[in-house]
């Protein structure tokens, strides 16, 4: 455990200590904003039923920065270590690997959190000039965080999939961002699809990343949908897990 | 302390190691000797346990490098090629976390570190960030955290490359204090670091071993091929039929040098020194004897023989 702390503090500090961090952080801070621009027009214009968080999802800039930054967050983890060379140094150390890809994971996904902050700053002014609290309510924005988190834990153990296939970084960014937005298209695949069999529908029903955000974002928290996150983002670092092991057999 | 038998190694339609075993003892400091594309960094990340053997064993302190390991990480200080380190960390803050995660605790860590900077001289440095530094310093901090956990075994791939003479010079005295203490294996491509550092050296060529000795020993095997020069003023044919007379000069050519001297390149028979003797020919004649030298051998000298073995002895 103690290891694995370390390790985190250290890609942690890669993130903090580097430009790039910043760099993420206020691209984030710029699509949150336009998000926040976009929704301040919706709600001059006349009254709303949605909820405050649904509004902000319903723009396009929220899955802008869902399908483009985590990429970006998790390219380096370990396409920079293998073309620096730091891998081999880490990996020759008495460290699992299990550490490793756990520690890297979690440092992206503190790191997607962190960018998303602008994000409580827009829904509190929102809050306290419109004087309303049926708008934004502890449920709403909770689903919303935890919409978040899940689909941040998605895209980001892809994004570390894809990392550690590649020692260019730019190679890895490029295909966690074609499968990410083929997954995310998944989704739009059901609705284009004819009803021939209730099963598929229903398979393809699981991939409906808009839709199942889009309960998030009402503050409606479905188990099945948690489950599939949860599961995806453990197979997707299993899979890293054994690209990071299959050194030991090539 | 490492037995390597039958080692193999192949990437994708390459061998790069070719069926080698060596043995390294206890204390020893071993100098892996060959140009680029030799097989040595390859050897020494199987060492580490890096990479796997496509077959053969490795053995560090009698455990098997790929069944045991972790135990084996735990005794290995490795440097890679290059010495990646991360250049966003500072010296002190880097060699504490990798003295942490190579399982030393919060405290023992402090102490080993504050030694190892000392050891390495980047007692100065250590709030500087890495990769702000000088490649010297840089190399000093890959070097220390090679040290840090006070491994049984040191591994280092070419630990001098790229640095100016004076940090050469301290590198190699710090790498030579570890013997003894430590067992310590080096690759290099440069024969008097070899020669200077290590107990033993490997000559390896082609991913394979082509000798095995100490460094006095090879040099004595190309003694037949070494140079003596000697500048002597004295008259032409009496250094003439000198020479011939001598039976340890196997051949010599003499060249006219400034005013009366002479340069005398000479062959000598292998295994025979010429310098005390032309010194005392040159004393009891009264020539006066300016300069005597032997030519050392670089290591491409010594690959040729090496390499052409048979061709050497069928002459």
């Amino acid at each position: 455990m103690s290891i694995f702390c370390i390790l985190l503090r250290r890609e942690l500090g890669a993130y903090f200590l580097n430009l790039t961090g910043y760099v993420i952080i206020a691209a984030v801070a710029l699509l949150t904003g336009l998000s926040f621009v976009v929704l301040l027009q919706n709600l001059g214009s006349g009254p709303s039923p949605m909820p405050v968080t649904e509004m902000f999802y319903r723009t396009y800039f929220f899955w802008l920065i869902v399908l483009l930054v985590s990429p970006v967050i998790t390219m380096r983890l370990y396409a920079l270590e293998k073309a620096s060379g730091t891998f081999e140094t880490l990996t020759t150390t008495p460290v699992g690997d299990v550490q490793i890809v756990a520690s890297k994971f979690v440092a992206a996904q503190i790191f997607y959190l962190f960018a998303w902050l602008p994000l409580v700053a827009c829904l509190l002014i929102v809050r306290h000039f419109t004087q309303q609290n049926a708008g934004l309510d502890a449920g709403t924005a909770g689903g919303m965080a935890l919409g978040i988190g899940l689909t941040g834990s998605l895209f980001l153990s892809l994004g570390c999939f894809a990392s550690s296939l590649s020692r260019s970084q730019v190679a890895a960014a490029m295909i966690s961002f074609g499968l990410g937005v083929s997954l995310f298209s998944l989704g739009f695949l059901a609705a284009a699809l004819p009803a021939t069999s209730e099963w598929q529908n229903q398979a393809l029903a699981y991939f409906g990343l808009f839709e199942q955000m889009h309960d998030f974002a009402r503050g409606v928290v479905d188990t099945r949908t948690v489950v599939f996150y949860v599961s995806a983002t453990f197979f997707f670092l299993f899979l890293t897990l054994r690209v990071v092991e299959s050194r030991r057999w090539k | 302390m490492i037995q390597v038998s039958n080692l193999t190694k192949r990437y994708a339609g390459r061998t790069a190691v070719d069926d080698i075993s060596f043995t390294v003892e206890r204390g020893e400091i071993v100098g892996l000797l060959g140009p680029n594309g030799a097989g040595k960094s390859t050897t020494m990340r199987v060492l580490s346990g890096f990479m796997p053997a496509t077959s053969g064993t490795v053995r560090v302190a009698g455990l098997d490098v790929f069944h045991d390991s972790d135990a084996v990480r735990r005794r290995i200080g490795y440097m890679p090629e290059n010495n990646p380190l991360y250049p966003e960390m500072r010296v002190r803050e880097y060699l504490k976390f990798r003295a942490r995660i190579k399982g030393l605790g919060w405290r023992q860590s402090r102490a080993r570190v504050t030694t190892v900077m000392e050891q390495c001289g980047l007692a100065d440095v250590g709030r500087r960030v890495i990769g702000q530094l000088s490649k010297g310093y840089k190399q000093r901090v890959g070097l220390a955290d090679a040290l840090v956990h006070d491994p049984e075994l040191i591994i280092l791939d070419e630990p001098t490359i790229g640095l100016d003479p004076q940090q050469i010079r301290s590198v190699r005295a710090l790498i030579k204090s570890l013997g003894g203490r430590h067992t310590v294996l080096i690759s290099t491509h440069i024969l008097p670091e070899v020669e200077m550092m290590c107990g033993r050296v490997l000559i390896m060529l082609g991913g394979r071993v082509l000798a095995s000795d100490t460094p006095e020993n090879l040099q004595r095997r190309m003694a037949g091929g070494n140079q003596i020069i000697a500048e002597i003023a004295a008259p032409e044919n009496e250094l003439r039929t000198m020479f011939e007379s001598l039976p340890e000069v196997e051949s010599f050519n003499l060249s006219p040098g400034e005013g009366d001297y002479f340069r005398c390149a000479l062959t000598p028979q292998a295994g025979s020194d010429l310098r005390p003797i032309i010194y005392q020919l040159a004393r009891e004649k009264n020539w006066s004897l300016r300069e005597l030298t032997r030519s050392r051998h670089t290591l491409e000298d010594i690959y040729m023989q090496v390499t052409q073995p048979a061709t050497e002895e069928g002459e």
